[in-house]
Formats: C-alpha cells, structure tokens, sequence
C-alpha cells in the first residue's frame, strides 16, 4: 500500500475503527475449515435479503398503496402493479425479482435451518445465535405476509383476511385485536396502507437489527461445522484455532461460487417460471380483490403451507375454548417451538455424523412429514377424508419429533465426536 | 464498602422519581399511536344500512348484497329446502343458536323473520372466508350421498345447513351471523336496521 494511502487509513482508524473491523468479521475471523454444501445458504439468505430490499426500493417508486377503484373501476393498488409490470421501463423484471426473491427467501431459510439441525449449530454455546434466527424467521413471515397483500388481488384479500381473523380467535382481546390490525371492521384501504407501511418500513428495520445480531453472535462464538467439534479448543502458539481459515478470501471465494450457482437457478425461474407454476404467485391474484366473493380454492403461498396444515389439523374444542383457538395455538407453536431445540436436544454429539440411530431416523422422519404437510396445505379439505386424517397424524408426528427429542436423543447410541475436524 | 456510604441516597431518589416520571410520560406517548390504529371516524360511519329487493328472486336463488364491507346472502328457500332443517339437529354444532349471533326474532329454527327467506352474512365464522353454495343435494354435491344442500367454506372445509347452521366437528364454532334486518315491504329487506315487521 503506498504511503498516502496508508495515511488515509490510519487518519480513518483512529477515528473510527474501520480496519479492526475488517479483520475482526473478515479477514481474521476464523471459519472451521470443513465448511461443505450446507455453509452456502447463510451468505445466500443475505445476498436475497440485498435482492429484496433493492427491488423493493424501486418498486416503492411507482406502487401505490390504496383500495379505492379507479376510472375503469379496478382498484387503484392492482392497477399499479398492472402498471409496474407492462409499463414500467424494466417493472416486470424487477417486480418478478421482488416476488420470486420472495420465494427464495424461504428456499435458503428453509435450507439454512434445515443445516442448523444436521449440524447441531443451535446447541451451547450457539443458542442466542438460533434464537435471533428463530426471530428473522418469524418477521420474514410477517414480512412476506403482509407483502403479499400489496397487489391487491384475490388471494391478497383473502390470505389477510384469514390471517388476520387468526388473531381474533384469541379470548377476551382477540376481536378487538384484530380490530387494530384491520384498523376497520373489515379488510380494507386502512389494512392496505398499514400493511405498507409495515412492509416497507417497520419490519425490514427488525429484520436488517437482527440479522446484525444473528451474525455478530455468530462471530462472537465462531462459527460451528459439520463434525460438530469446537475449533477454538485447539488452539496454535498464535491463538488461531488449528482447523481454522480466514473468512476473507477463503469463505468470501467460495460463497461467490454459492452465489453463482444459486443466480443460475434463480435466474432460470425469473425469466422462464416467474409465477412458479402458481405456487410463487397464485393464479386468483391475477384477478381483483373481491370482498364479496372467497375464490373457491384458496391456499396460502407455498412456504406457509406446512404451519397452515397444522392449523387446520386441529378440529376438536377442548377445554371450553372453540377448535379455531387451537388450530390458531398448534400454528403458532409449530413455528415457535424451534426456538427451544438448543434444550430439546439432550444428545452428548452435535453432529449428525456422531448422532445414532433413533436421531437419524426421526430427522428424516420430520423432513417427510414437513413436505407432507407443505403438500396438504395447498390441498382443498376432504371434509374428514384421507387427507384430513393425514394432516392430523403428521401435525402430531411434527410436535412429537420436537416433544420427544429430550427422551430420544439422550437415549440414543451415538458415536465419540474426533478431537479435530475431519477430510 | 465506602462506595455505598458514600451514596447520596436523595440524589439516588430524585434520579428514581425522574427515570419513573420519564417512563410514563413514554408510555403515555404511545397512546396516539395505538388509538391512530383503530377503526377510523369515517370507517366507522361506514355501516349504513342497505336496502335488497328480493321481488325477482326465483325459489331457490340466493342473491348478495354488500353491506358494511361484508357479503350479506338473501336465500329464497323452496319446501324442499326448509324441509331439510328438520331432521339435523343430531347432526349440527349449534342447532338451537344459541352460542350464534343473530337478532332474537331471528333465533328459531329457519333462523329468519319470514322462512322462505334466509338473510345472513356471508363470512364464514372460522376465519372469514366466504362460504360458497352448495345446493345440489347428494352425491352431485361432491360432500357425499347424504349431503341435504347448503354451504361449504373452501378454507378450511366448514360446513352450513341452509339456515346457515354449522355442522359439528367443523372449524367453525358458531352458525353464520344474521344481521339486523327489517322488512320495508313484501319483498324489500332493508339490513343493518332492526324490526320485525
């Protein structure tokens, strides 16, 4: 570095501290160096989140939240998304950017938790890292959710309009709950410009505070591995774990690849299956709100199905209180109850590899029932038929894997963890 | 310990009382933006009651009117249909209404003012989705050979009787509402506004 530059740079550290930074996160933060296919997804969670927020900005521009209807008597925030995407210069692709960044979202989350439980990365000391994630994961929700409501079509009206009578199931609030929420009696203009507001607004500013949390947890601890090991027992006579590489260039290099190939099929969709054959955007969103008529098949987006299953699983009153109120509780705890693997999971191991049997077993087991249960929520009911019944087994398998993991992983036969990473 | 004898305790009230009067005076300014959340002066002016004429209703046609932002139904059922009512009771979660909200002259077993017609609101009381009509009776139905005719809910798979009474073992916990509603003549109901006439 020549001298003047190196002088800008020490003008800069002493008064801010840009270098001690870099080297704390980046170039001497220090990575387990077995990282494998799995590592991909954190750096590629953050890459669509950038993706969001960017095609978010600019869609902003031109969209225009409100209900009421236009000249030709289409509702004015339907007609600008109409409008984005034939006669924006370039609208289309960044509003298929916005909607199919959506889905990617919950593809890489999914995939990036799902790495989480194989690897143990939730367990001590990682579980305030597991519980800010557990977070991104509920406002990523919220924040998909109420996104989905800005296009005013069919399925906006109505997945909010259930979603948000979900709240009113709650005794003695409930109704005036979802009073605040509609701030109308009905969904309405109001809900609409709420629900901008928080989308564009409120909810990104949560999620982009705790991701910042997520990751300086993360760097606080350092990161876990595949083998489940601590890097930072074995230490060299520099105090830099033996097993461990710089973040930067070693994990930047190799996330660049991740980010490649996650592009290619990301491109492939947007520009040959952009409504990802109606699971990304729902056919009756193509057509206008209608606040009198329900389509007759209505099914939330894709990555809401398997939580929705487990609402709908539940058709029994129990305790006095009516079977909406415990559809709406079994769906709110399948989502909350990952916040409480880190102490669930009374295995001696971390790692899948070192885990025994019963582990292996009933995480295969809850990855089936998870697309199971994804699959009936896009089903219409049977009305007590097969699918019904189905979806009211594997609702009970799905809190079971979780319930029975104190029992099931301590009895388990697992293998002795290696003293270092392994390959 | 020095420290603590140190410790100017009216110093370390008056702090106390500041942080506590501080405290409330956030929290009361969290007021306004709680109350700009609810309902709206004008949302609220918005429930006007409407008028339906029902005179070119055919038996056995249902017709639906907006009323409060909501699909208010007006079923004209034949013989046939209020037939049907009768021998369900074993059948429905609530067949008497009474955990169901509807005005008290509308609490009888067709659920209405006059029985050939069923004014009720068309939101499902599952989670509000709009229930859809099912009034081929038996197999046609596609809700089995018994099936009476009457209503499903396409969310979650409630279903009504053709006054608007929820089956048991459904989602939905109560009957339809029936809303306020009066008859200005033989064939005009006004809803939103009480009466028996």
């Amino acid at each position: 570095m020549t001298t003047k530059s190196q002088a800008l740079l020490n003008w800069v550290d002493e008064r801010f501290p840009l270098t001690s930074t870099w080297k704390a996160h980046l170039s001497e933060y220090y990575a387990p160096k077995n990282f494998n296919f799995w590592y991909f997804f954190g750096s590629l969670a953050l890459m669509v989140l950038v993706i969001q927020i960017v095609t978010g900005i600019f869609l902003v521009m031109h969209y225009k939240p409100d209900a009421s209807l236009n000249a030709s008597g289409v509702p004015v925030a339907f007609a600008a998304v109409e409008y984005i995407m034939r006669d924006v210069p370039g609208g289309w692709l960044i509003r298929y950017m916005h909607s199919t960044g959506a889905s990617a979202f919950f593809v890489v989350v999914y995939l990036h938790m799902f790495r989480g439980m194989l690897y143990g990365s939730y367990r001590k000391p990682r579980e305030l890292i597991w519980l800010f994630g557990v977070g991104i994961f509920l406002a990523l929700m919220a924040e998909a959710f109420m996104g989905y409501l800005l296009p005013w079509g069919q399925m906006s009206f109505w997945g909010a309009q259930v979603i948000v009578n979900l709240f009113s199931a709650i005794p003695v609030i409930g109704p005036d709950l979802a009073l605040v929420i509609r701030g109308d009696f009905v969904v309405s203009d109001a809900t609409l410009n709420r629900f901008f507001s928080f989308h564009v607004i409120a909810v990104p500013l949560v999620l982009i505070g705790l991701v910042l949390a997520h990751i300086v947890a993360l760097h606080e601890v350092g990161s876990n591995n595949p083998d489940g090991v601590e890097i930072k027992k074995k230490k060299d006579a520099n105090g830099i774990p033996l097993d461990g590489i710089p973040f930067h260039p070693y994990y930047t290099v190799k996330d660049i690849v991740g980010v490649v190939g996650f592009l290619f099929v990301f491109s492939a969709v947007l520009f040959f299956a952009p409504e990802g054959g109606g699971y990304f955007l729902e056919y009756n969103n193509f057509l206008p709100a209608d606040p009198l008529v329900t389509p007759p098949h209505i099914a939330p987006v894709w990555y809401f199905t398997p939580f929705y299953s487990l609402l709908r699983a539940v058709t029994y009153p129990l305790f006095g209180l009516d079977a909406k109120f415990w559809g709406v509780i079994a769906m709110g705890a399948g989502v909350v109850i990952f916040a409480f693997l880190p102490w669930l999971d009374r295995s001696p191991v971390k790692s899948i590899r070192y885990k025994g049997p019963i582990f292996k077993t009933a995480l295969v087991l809850f990855v089936i029932i998870f697309f199971i249960l994804g699959y009936l929520g896009v089903q219409p009911p049977d009305n007590g038929g097969i699918k019904d019944r189905t979806t009211q087994i594997c609702s009970v398998l799905y809190f079971a894997f979780f319930l029975l993991m104190p029992f099931y992983s301590k009895m388990d036969k697992c293998k002795a963890e290696p003293e270092r990473v392994t390959s | 310990m020095s420290v603590e004898e140190k410790m100017d305790s009216g110093r370390r009230q008056l702090l106390l009382a500041t942080s506590v009067a501080g405290g409330a005076a956030a929290a009361a300014t969290a007021v306004p933006f709680v109350a700009s959340l609810t309902p709206s002066e004008r949302a609220k002016a918005a429930g006007a009651p409407v008028e339906a004429d029902v005179s070119k209703l055919a038996p056995g046609e249902m017709m639906t009117v907006e009323w409060q932002g909501k699909p208010v139904w007006i079923l004209r059922r034949t013989e046939e249909m209020l037939a049907t009512l009768d021998k369900l009771d074993d059948q429905l979660a609530d067949p008497a209404s009474d955990k169901s909200i509807q005005p008290e002259y509308a609490k009888n077993k067709a659920r209405s003012i006059k029985p050939e017609f069923l004014v009720t609101i068309g939101i499902c009381t599952h989670l509000g989705c709009s229930p859809s009509q099912k009034f081929k009776i038996g197999a046609d139905s596609g809700l089995g050979d018994a099936w009476p005719g009457g209503f499903l809910c396409p969310c979650h798979g409630s279903t009504f009787d053709l006054a608007a009474r929820v089956y048991a073992g459904k989602p939905a916990p109560t009957n339809l509402d029936i809303p306020p509603h009066k008859y200005l003549a033989d064939t005009k109901i006004l809803i939103g506004e009480d009466g028996t006439a």
